[in-house]
């Protein structure tokens, strides 16, 4: 292999897989979720544009695009406008980090399915999800209107309570990995045989809350209740600017379900590994595997939503200061004691 | 940071105001110290309209009032006019009046449940009770050919009688919607979310309802049983055996519970109306033009949203001199703030569900 092709096109070809991949599966996840919602609910859902209403979510997109911008009077110009970024951004940057596959060989060439191994990749994914509150908040703050304000002020508090028990459960797996890098992450579960999720079920289970909570989605859709907040902080935006929330809000589910796959359910790897009976199972390469495990919490996320009524805003605070921080410090004291006897 | 008292204004471009109502909030972050609903959006001067018009061409414009329960105005009307003109209606035609008018609750009852259970974010259950719902509605499209804004109720009986293949669709109707409830309750009832939601939330006391003359449901879920069709019975609905539903606490999820059970409670009734259903005519005899002797009358009804009264005034001529309508929803809405109080700024919209108001039968 060539040190252009090495050096030149194998990197700019990443970096476009990584702004691709994550749209793609925002509109995949865009497109599930309005026609399972639809499914679920009796209806048809969209399934004119494209095969089955594929091409839906591109078709509103494009409308978006060409939609007024509307920027109020009364707005913060400045950070009105710095907020979709900063939303979309972060989260479009996380997925430097997810490793997405088994390392493809070429030769004497070794194609990562990712763009950074990072010994802190675990924290690096969790600070940059984080950062999107500040494009919230800024946004929520910016628009000067009341509705945003306070689909701002529940957002922040919601996302910083369910940081720490997402925080929590996360240093569990750290401990049990020994190590805060996301490939290691994935190659320790592949050693042990068991999948964290299989291991340590009551750190899977409050990350999970955490993470719907964390994204914003039903049933704790608080921020944006349309019932109540009619869009919640972004009320005011229109054409493009609400486009990037609303897609950040997508690549963030999916952000989150890749976290859950990886950290919890062994990432690219095959099931089963110790059957000799499934060995043709690792006949699939590992990206498939790692898709099929997102697709799923994905459409977990979806068939929440088709089910539950929406929390109110005193119980979802207390759901997670009275049960779930205290549950994930329990649980951590007992996987750290765990870990240190073995 | 000082927490400051602002106001808020909901609607009447609003997601769950339920049309063009207007709400303004007092609120303290997001505890509601107080409700101002402002009306007058909708309004279309019905009631001076009527003045212009015979009395047979009142009856379609009140289906514009209750849109959702077009039915029960035709009915209100109709009795209150048939009263002061002193027109006797055959029994047939109570009888059929009586399956109309309860078809009309469950239909009034069901979109209610979805609309309400969307405002608490149960978005798949306001389309599994539309789904119940369009099952009555194609009922009425099937009698007279409307949907909505029905008009299936004249001066003197109905527009048209019941025949057998009506009859025996309705009964299959009928056994269908308590399984789509089943499903709905399976989601909600034990639902802990939805419990957090509604119980205990929106309180008002049996003495405070009736102060704020509070009727229909939202009374029965206090544990009032004031029903009209028990009470002061009109077009034979001492004839049936029905029961009042009855709640304890006055809160929303009673008044989901007591409306969810008279929603039974119709199926009973239109059951045991079509089971006795009399020979005989599906109208009385009707002038064209109706002349009335000077005279008032007030009727009332138990509409599925609560009392509806109708103030009929006759002056000999074949035009109403006054009518005037007191709506049920109107003066439910007036307890909101008594109920809001206090309560955070999510539960306005779930308590507001609970009361099923209808801005056409506000503004008139």
């Amino acid at each position: 292999m060539t040190p252009f092709v090495a050096d030149v096109l194998i990197p700019v070809g990443k970096i476009v897989a990584v702004i691709l991949y994550p749209m793609v599966m925002v509109v995949v996840m865009i497109w599930l979720e309005r026609r399972v919602v639809a499914l679920m609910q009796l209806r048809l859902g969209p399934n004119r544009v494209g095969f089955q209403g594929l091409a839906q979510p591109v078709a509103d997109a494009v409308k978006l695009f060409f939609k007024e911008d509307i920027r109020q009077r009364q707005a913060d110009k400045l950070l009105f406008g710095i907020s979709p970024v900063l939303v979309m951004a972060s989260s479009l940057l996380a997925f430097c980090f997810l490793p997405l596959g088994e390392p493809i060989r070429i030769g004497t060439y070794t194609l990562t399915l990712w763009i950074a191994e990072s010994p802190v990749g675990l924290l690096i994914v969790l600070g940059l999800s984080s950062i999107s509150v500040f494009g919230v908040i800024f946004g929520g703050w910016a628009a000067n209107s009341k509705y945003p304000l306070m689909g701002a002020l529940r957002s922040v508090v919601q996302v910083l309570s369910y940081e720490i028990p997402l925080g929590l459960t996360v240093l569990t797996v750290a401990f049990a990995a020994r190590s805060m890098d996301l490939v290691e992450i994935v190659r320790r579960q592949e050693a042990s045989g068991v999948w964290y999720g299989f291991l340590m079920p009551v750190s899977f289970v409050v990350f999970w809350i955490s993470a719907v909570a964390e994204t914003n989605r039903a049933p704790f859709d608080l921020p944006e209740a349309e019932s109540e907040l009619v869009a919640g902080y972004h009320t005011e935006y229109s054409g493009m600017k609400f486009a990037y929330f609303y897609m950040a809000e997508y690549a963030h589910m999916v952000l989150v379900s890749s976290l859950v796959v990886i950290l919890f359910f062994g990432g690219w790897l095959a099931p089963f590994p110790s059957v000799k009976a499934l060995d043709f199972l690792d006949v699939v390469p590992g990206f498939v595997w790692y898709l099929v495990k997102l697709m799923f919490f994905l459409y977990l996320y979806v068939w929440i939503r088709a089910t539950f009524p929406r929390y109110r805003f005193d119980s979802l605070i207390r759901l997670v200061w009275k049960w779930l921080i205290p549950l994930a410090l329990v649980n951590l004291l007992v996987v750290v004691l765990v870990r240190y006897l073995l | 940071m000082e927490l400051r008292e602002y106001d808020l204004n909901m609607g009447p471009q609003h997601p769950s105001t339920h049309g063009v109502l207007r709400l303004k909030l007092a609120v303290d972050n997001e505890v509601v110290l107080g409700v101002e609903p402002v009306l007058g959006y909708l309004h279309r001067g019905m009631e001076k309209l009527w003045e212009s018009l015979t009395y047979t061409q009142v009856v379609p414009l009140t289906d514009r009032l209750d849109y959702i329960a077009a039915l029960s105005n035709n009915l209100g009307y109709c009795l209150a006019v048939e009263k002061l003109a002193g027109i006797e209606v055959p029994k047939r035609a109570r009888y059929v009046r009586v399956v109309l008018a309860e078809l009309q609750r469950l239909a009034s009852h069901l979109a209610w449940l979805g609309f309400m259970a969307n405002d608490i974010g149960a978005m798949s259950v306001l389309l599994y009770a539309f789904e119940a719902r369009e099952d009555v509605l194609d009922l009425f499209e099937e009698y007279c050919g409307a949907r909505l804004t029905i008009h299936g109720i004249r001066i003197g009986g109905a527009v048209r009688d019941l025949d057998t293949p009506l009859v025996s669709r309705i009964r299959a109707v009928l056994e269908r919607i308590p399984k789509r409830l089943e499903d709905v309750r399976a989601l909600l009832d034990e639902n802990r979310i939805w419990k957090e939601r509604t119980v205990g939330v929106g309180r008002i006391a049996a003495a405070a309802a009736i102060d704020y003359g509070l009727t229909g449901p939202g009374l029965r879920a206090c544990g009032l049983a004031w029903d009209m069709r028990k009470d002061i019975p009109y077009s034979s609905y001492d004839d049936f055996a029905f029961d009042v539903p009855l709640g304890t606490n006055g809160d929303v999820y009673d008044r989901y519970l007591v409306r969810l059970e008279e929603i039974c409670q119709s199926i009973r009734i239109v059951g045991q109306a079509l089971d006795g259903l009399p020979g005989g005519e599906f109208t009385a005899k009707v002038p064209r033009v109706l002349k009335i002797a000077p005279g008032e009358v007030f009727h009332t009804i138990e509409a599925p949203k609560g009392v509806l009264g109708f103030t009929v005034r006759s002056n000999g001529t074949d035009k109403p001199e006054r009518v005037k309508m007191k709506s049920p929803s109107f003066i439910n809405l007036q307890a909101l703030d008594h109920m809001c109080r206090g309560n955070l700024f999510s539960d306005v919209v779930g308590i507001l569900g609970s009361l099923d108001i209808v801005l056409g039968e506000i503004d008139k």
